[in-house]
């Protein structure tokens, strides 16, 4: 290669790898501002500020829905396996919302760790499949339980 | 393979060569674009959560794949520019922009439709919209900046270093559903796993990427050869090639 266009390139990149520090030093620094919501671990470890509008985003916990007969107010908690925090929201939910659904609000954080949501956002993953296959997952995994189940009352 | 590099470098060389090969790009592309379109509008299975709405992700996932692959397309000329000052590297830059520009807009705009029915909102700053976002300024940036300074050469130059300024820009697109919390989902296609939908999902969206691309490169043939009339008009082969096409 021509010595000129061999310093060219060199300078070409030395500029790409040092940009590449410096944004990746920025996004390091910033990495909770960045994060959309805080997690129930970092909810429960007291990481989040209280009385401020936060996001909270997690799984709404199996069987922890319950809503208000009288009025559009709902509880849950949202857990990410490892802690939960309950939400209390008024208001309409998104049609994907479900128990086992993971799920991102908005609100805030009161003194008894309760988060008061005034906006719930439904999160899906990456995962899609006809409807077909999901029924039949989940009586797979759905017999699997029966089966433990009825192993253990057996072993009892 | 310099030599096949130094070919590339002559304009008259890439256009004869990009006018045997856009009949077979635009043919290719309608016929994987339409397969896969319909294929996936049509034909594929609904999701079993999100039901007909993801079908969305036939045209979001194509749109927002070239968008950011242009991007690369343009970094690598860009070095190309820089380094060996290549006029047909700079005549690519500046004509597939704006083809980048249209992607991105509507990738983020069949992204916020997606959005309404399947989160709630049209648009959230997590880190996969904001960084999609300044892909479009990036674009916009880029457009401007060749439009605001006349001189051929220095234009080159400085949209070359542009470019490449905003080319860390794509791997944050691409990992930030992975680096932080997002409401985005993370991708459905990994390299190294087999895709999270089943085949008859992931084929017609591929079919729509691949035909996406094929039309990408006829548009990206097409615009370049109009700004090489347009840089190469004094020159002898264009008065002639022009003068033959009146008859």
């Amino acid at each position: 290669m021509h010595p000129i266009r061999k310093k060219r390139l060199t300078i070409v990149l030395f500029l790409l790898v040092g940009l590449a520090i410096a944004v990746g030093l920025t996004t390091y620094a910033l990495r909770q501002n960045i994060n959309l919501f805080y997690d129930p671990t970092q909810i429960s470890a007291g990481e989040a500020p209280v009385d401020v509008r936060i996001r909270a985003g997690g799984m709404v916990e199996e069987g922890s829905v319950l809503r208000d007969p009288d009025s559009l107010m709902v509880e849950f908690k949202v857990t990410d396996f490892n802690a939960s925090v309950p939400v209390q929201y008024t208001g309409i939910l998104p049609d994907l919302f479900a128990e086992g659904q993971g799920v991102v609000a908005m609100g805030r954080l009161d003194e008894n760790g309760r988060f008061v949501a005034d906006q719930v956002l439904a999160k899906h993953d990456e995962n899609y499949m006809p409807p077909e296959v999901a029924d039949a997952l989940e009586k797979a995994s759905k017999g699997q339980h029966k089966a433990s189940g009825s192993a253990e009352t057996v072993s009892y | 393979m310099w030599q096949f590099f130094h070919k590339l470098g002559s304009p008259k060389w890439f256009f004869g060569i990009s006018a045997r090969l856009m009949p077979w790009l635009l043919a290719g592309g309608i016929l994987l674009l339409m397969a896969g379109i319909v294929w996936g509008l049509a034909f594929a299975p609904k999701d079993y959560l999100q039901g007909n709405s993801y079908r969305i992700i036939f045209i979001h996932v194509p749109t927002a794949f070239l968008a950011q692959s242009v991007y690369v397309m343009m970094a690598v000329a860009a070095v190309v520019t820089l380094v060996w000052r290549m006029k047909l590297a700079d005549v690519f830059v500046k004509s597939v922009a704006p083809v980048g520009l249209v992607l991105t807009f509507l990738s983020l705009f069949t992204g916020a439709v997606w959005g309404k029915p399947t989160w709630g909102t049209w648009w959230v700053w997590d880190a996969r919209l904001t960084s999609m976002l300044i892909l479009l300024f990036l674009y916009g940036g880029v457009i401007a900046l060749d439009r605001a300074i006349n001189d051929e050469k220095s234009a080159a130059r400085a949209v070359s270093v542009l470019v490449l300024v905003g080319v860390v820009n794509i791997p944050i697109i691409q990992y930030s559903v992975e680096w932080w919390n997002t409401l985005h989902q993370p991708s459905t296609f990994k390299l190294t796993e087999k895709p999270s939908m089943p085949a008859e999902m992931w084929v017609p969206l591929l079919l729509s990427v691949l035909g996406l691309y094929l039309l990408f490169g006829w548009l990206a043939c097409l615009r370049m050869q109009t700004e090489i009339l347009l840089r190469e008009q004094r020159t002898r082969w264009v008065k002639d090639y022009v003068l033959a096409g009146r008859g």
